[in-house]
């Protein structure tokens, strides 16, 4: 019955069953007919200046159809970023053109600059090697301080390398300066977020083909959000029509970010599907992967924290260098600023807050949002400083928290970084964690590690973060050139069963489960006959994609409000056939029934009415059970949660081992308990690679040196323990109809600066007098700290 | 890859008069050469596998000495047991996959200087035994990736003198799990050998300082007072040089509380 099936029910991954018996199909899988292969010639070096690209004895080699380069693409558009961002002095921000293919420069390791189309892949390859790029090497722009400094340019025509200067709020600046200057006491820290390789199990694939009969396109590709490619590839790269271009994205095998862009190789084999007359496919290989997706984080950063004597916040000032990379991915300047900048008052009661961000340019490959997206960046910045804070002051770290929280009956609380906090309360989170982490237990644990010739920590954290991106009219002040809402469409069929198209697209969240469980619960009908249809822009009505933890928040409910117009009409259709008011009739458990009496018709004998009018109100209604809604949120959600996580670390090694993970979550109300233990478990695996062991590395040169596992550390099970994981002390968000948060970042948002505080603090009871060690926490540095701190 | 042929000889004769060919490699698990061909680092005209020769597969003990057959895998050697130390090791080495696949001879051929198998050879004195002749150890080894392999040589077998207690120990490169310093430790009537690997820039060497200390005093508890200079130790990302020269000192104390 519906219970089992509706909202709140654990209910297995329907999508799990193809996924694990290898039955999924991704972009790779797909073969078309007469499909062609695309390969990428790509730079090996950070920064040149492309004097000549000779392709005439690549053209002639066996298999080879086509041979592009920048100068094929020197008439169409480039890939804009999607949110303007202008300088504390009003100027907008630096835009130079992201081209299709590199011309004039290669700006990464990476970057193509041609590209092969062939019979097979291994002949598009040989080609490839054939090629001859007369590329002449220029001095590497790496370091953001040098790049500020720097006459070198990665853009020439913009003569800086600082892409803007962006002052939050600037309003608050000089109070915050002024509150700094005679606070009582001020803590200091420096840190750096480190860059990170997003690593989707599935690398980047596409296949374009045309229609020459029609005019027709289709791009079969890797993403997060379908719609927003195609907008992008009509309206500014490639300018086709957007009625002729269909993007379709099936299974993906995960994002975590890096499919919410799109890329160059979309649009090339697009352009090249049409030359060739045949389709073409590319797909990345794991270097390219590396070398190409888009990154994440990379934030240097220096935080302060003005505290009065009794320790309350009185005000936090930021000033962060963010690097985005050779080219402005889709949402790299928004990242730094609107999901970072706007956080920055974590869950405190702080008057002031002034964030400044400067992004710059540099020889690497573009960075943007990465799982969390500028919450990652904001909490660890906030939480590393109050962890200092408290320890300066002597300080329970637990009890300083406390004292600034914003109170249950603060709500709407109006943040000093500009947000208006709906719901939430962090002293129920902290109580929650406190008895779930078993706080009290931490001291005999201790003894019982030392015993063990091992120390010992304990770290604490509070986070909040704003997901569902978000009101339209707002991010539209922001800067965003796009709307934030979402759509969806229940078709009911003649017989019943339904399809729900959904703008959303799941690539591992699980929305083919939760989605129908929120439809059975509101038809009271079984969610087995009720299926998911994403992925696919001929099929859904509109969707701006999954990212930022929104898809159930914003999609979601655009499918519960074109659910209740479905409701709406199938009880005009009921009271018909019943023969009373539709104000009479009432939904309960897939039966329509008048009340007080046993006169009652099921769902099922309504839709088939709707499609088999015979005896039919047609003049007051329409046949057919199908409605669509666009859903806009009226704010952001603020999930918020209280982790604790436990450390061993060996002295002589400097090795760090996470014994103990707690996570306490507050997602509003939860639709299904199990996908989102599971969204929680992923997020606390990838804070914890962040945390301890992944580190992207380029040398001066521009050389990526950790671009393959050999030297790139993904986290992996035996680095984690067992998590402990809590969502009962959810505030349902009041203003969208579930009363949903977003789960899927949340682990990634609030495990980096928990574990990093339990290894000072781990360092700090074993006499070492470390007050932070950046992050990745690998066993060399935290070795190297303790000698550095002799 | 760019293409090559496959060979398949069934004996170590055969395999040898392929390996005469122009521009032929050996191949043994592929778990190096393979992905090294995808990469298309290398481009050898013929690959002459050597799984199917079966003169250089299996292990067979004679009085204190194990013989291991150069394409014997890490998995039979793991679940072996006669020698409890080299089968420790040989179960650290990659994952179940890796180790189902990957052969003694493939390994000690490459000699990565962050392999296993190579500190077990040194530390053990083991014998390299070739289609031509039979090389100690101690002269086999000759820096990074250099052997004293001749063009077209073949490992057939390796030969251990067993030792009284033994032990490796592997603190882990956390990204490839190969060796960031591993060390092996091999207590033998004659005296104790160590052997260290994934530290230096020759590869894999002999820590003779400790050899002698612990010759007299097998605990721990004689290592204390030495260290190794950090000159020729790699600095990489995973490690500085001064970090592996102190882990050097660490992990060896725990290979050699682990055997005793
Ligand atoms: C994921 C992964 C993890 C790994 N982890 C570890 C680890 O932790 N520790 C470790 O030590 N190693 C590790 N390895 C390497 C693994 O042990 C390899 O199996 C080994 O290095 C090579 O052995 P192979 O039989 O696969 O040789 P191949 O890859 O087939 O060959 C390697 C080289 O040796 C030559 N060769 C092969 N056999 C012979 C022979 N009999 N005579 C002469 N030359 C020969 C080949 O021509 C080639 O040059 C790992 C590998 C992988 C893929």
């Amino acid at each position: 019955m519906p219970r089992d099936t509706g909202i709140g029910a654990a209910t297995l991954r329907r999508e799990d069953v193809r996924f694990l018996t290898g039955t999924g199909e991704y972009t790779d899988d797909i073969v078309l007919a007469k499909q062609t292969y695309a390969v990428f010639a790509r730079s090996t070096v950070a920064h040149g200046k492309i004097k000549s690209i000779d392709t005439s004895a690549a053209a002639q080699m066996p298999g080879v159809l086509a041979v592009f380069t920048g100068d094929d693409f020197v008439d169409v558009g480039g890939n804009p970023a999607g949110w303007l961002i202008n300088s504390r002095d009003g100027e907008p921000m630096k835009e130079p053109k992201r081209p299709v293919l590199a011309h004039g420069k290669v700006r990464h390791v990476g970057d193509a600059y041609a590209a092969v189309i062939a019979e097979t892949v291994e002949q598009a390859r040989d080609a490839v090697e054939a090629i001859e790029a007369d590329i002449e090497e220029l001095p590497a722009i790496i370091d953001m301080n040098a790049a500020l400094s720097s006459s070198t340019y990665v853009h020439d025509e913009i003569e800086t390398n600082q892409c803007f200067d962006w002052g939050w709020i600037e309003d608050n600046r000089e109070a915050t300066d002024t509150a700094i200057k005679n606070a009582h006491h001020v803590t200091t820290l420096e840190l750096v977020n480190n860059r990170l390789v997003p690593n989707a199990m599935e690398p980047r694939a596409s296949i374009g083909s045309y229609k020459a009969s029609t005019g027709e396109y289709t791009l079969h590709t890797t993403s997060q959000n379908p719609h927003l490619t195609r907008l992008l590839i009509s309206a500014f790269v490639l300018g086709i029509p957007e009625n002729m271009l269909t993007v379709i994205a099936p299974d993906v095998g995960g994002g975590f970010g890096s499919k919410i862009y799109h890329y160059g190789e979309e649009a090339l084999v697009l352009a090249a599907a049409k030359q060739v007359g045949r389709p073409v496919k590319w797909t990345a290989d794991r270097t390219e992967s590396f070398l190409t997706d888009a990154h994440g984080r990379d934030h240097v950063t220096k935080i302060e924290l003005a505290l009065d004597a009794e320790g309350n916040f009185l005000a936090f000032r930021t000033d962060t260098k963010a690097n985005v990379g050779a080219y402005l991915s889709n949402f790299s300047t928004a990242t730094p600023t609107f999901l970072h900048g706007t956080l920055m008052g974590g869950n405190y009661t702080v008057p002031l807050v002034y964030v400044n961000v400067k992004a710059v340019f540099t020889n690497t490959a573009p960075v943007d949002a990465y799982r969390g997206a500028g919450r990652p960046e904001a909490t660890y910045s906030i939480e590393r400083v109050i962890d200092k804070a408290a320890r300066e002051l002597g300080m329970d770290p637990i009890e300083l928290r406390r004292k600034n929280f914003v109170k249950p009956d603060q709500y709407p609380y109006a943040s000093a970084a500009g947000l208006e906090y709906d719901a939430g309360n962090y002293d129920a989170l902290m109580d929650k964690m406190e008895e779930v982490a078993d706080i009290s237990g931490f001291e005999a644990r201790r003894k019982a590690s030392e015993a063990k010739g091992l120390m010992r920590g304990l770290g604490v954290n509070a986070y909040i973060e704003a997901c569902g991106i978000a009101p339209s009219n707002l991010v539209g002040v922001l800067g965003s050139r796009v709307g934030l809402y979402d759509a969806a469409t229940v078709r009911v069929n003649a017989t019943g069963n339904i399809s729900v198209m959904v703008g959303a697209h799941s690539h591992g969240q699980g929305h083919e489960t939760a989605f129908p469980q929120v439809v059975s619960d509101m038809l009271g009908i079984d969610a087995s006959t009720i299926d998911i249809v994403h992925g696919d822009t001929s099929k859904i009505p509109f969707g701006m994609g999954t990212y930022g933890s929104r898809s159930l928040a914003v999609c979601g409910s655009a499918v519960v409000r074109a659910t209740e117009k479905i409701i709406v009409k199938a009880k005009k259709i009921a009271a018909h056939m019943l023969e009373v008011t539709d104000q009479d009739i009432s939904l309960n458990d897939g039966v329509f029934s008048v009340e007080g009496t046993n006169k009652s018709v099921t769902f099922g004998e309504v839709a088939l009415k709707a499609y088999i009018p015979h005896d039919y109100p047609l003049e007051s209604i329409e046949p057919g059970l199908e409605e669509t809604a666009f859903y806009d949120p009226a704010n952001f959600t603020y999930p918020s949660g209280a982790y604790a996580c436990e450390v061993e670390v060996d002295p002589e090694t400097g090795k760090v081992r996470v014994d103990r993970m707690c996570a306490v979550d507050d997602f509003g109300n939860v639709i299904n308990p199990m996908i989102v233990t599971g969204q929680v478990h992923g997020g606390l695996a990838q804070g914890i690679g962040q945390a301890l062991v992944e580190q992207t590395f380029y040398d001066e040169y521009g050389q990526l040196l950790s671009a393959s596992y050999m030297d790139y550390t993904m986290p992996r099970a035996d680095d984690l323990p067992m998590f402990q994981v809590d969502h009962s002390q959810g505030t349902p968000c009041v203003h969208n109809p579930l009363g949903v948060k977003g789960c899927g970042e949340a682990g990634a948002i609030g495990s980096p600066p928990t574990v990093v505080n339990a290894v000072v603090d781990a360092l700090q009871s074993g006499g070492h007098n470390i007050t932070h060690i950046d992050m990745p926490v690998t066993p060399v540095r935290v070795w190297e700290a303790m000698q550095n701190a002799k | 890859m760019y293409n090559f042929d496959v060979v398949t000889p069934n004996t170590i004769a055969e395999a040898a008069a392929a390996m005469a060919g122009d521009e032929a490699q050996a191949l043994g698990g592929g778990q190096t050469l393979i992905p090294t061909l995808k990469q298309r680092l290398a481009s050898p005209n013929t690959l002459v596998s050597l799984s199917g020769v079966s003169e250089m597969q299996g292990i067979t003990k004679s009085g204190d000495t194990l013989r291991i057959g150069g394409a014997t895998t890490h998995h039979a050697v793991a679940s072996d047991g006669s020698y409890p130390g080299l089968s420790g090791l040989a179960g650290q080495i990659g994952d179940p996959a890796v180790r189902n696949r990957g052969t003694i001879g493939g390994s000690l051929a490459n000699n990565d200087p962050a392999a296993c198998y190579p500190a077990a050879a040194l530390a053990s004195g083991a014998t390299i035994i070739t289609n031509t002749r039979e090389i100690a150890a101690d002269d086999y080894f000759q820096g990074m990736f250099e052997t004293a392999l001749e063009e077209g040589e073949i490992i057939t077998a390796v030969s251990f003198p067993i030792p009284q207690a033994a032990n490796y120990q592997k603190f882990v490169q956390p990204a490839s799990r190969f060796a960031l310093v591993g060390v092996f430790v091999a207590k033998y009537a004659s005296g104790v050998r160590v052997a260290v690997t994934g530290a230096s820039n020759d590869g894999v060497f002999r820590w003779t300082e400790a050899e002698e200390a612990l010759s007299r005093d097998f605990s721990a508890a004689a290592l204390e007072g030495l260290s190794v200079s950090e000159d020729d130790m790699i600095s990489d990302l995973h490690g500085t040089a001064r970090y592996r020269a102190h882990l050097i000192k660490v992990v060896t104390a725990r290979a050699v509380t682990a055997a005793s």
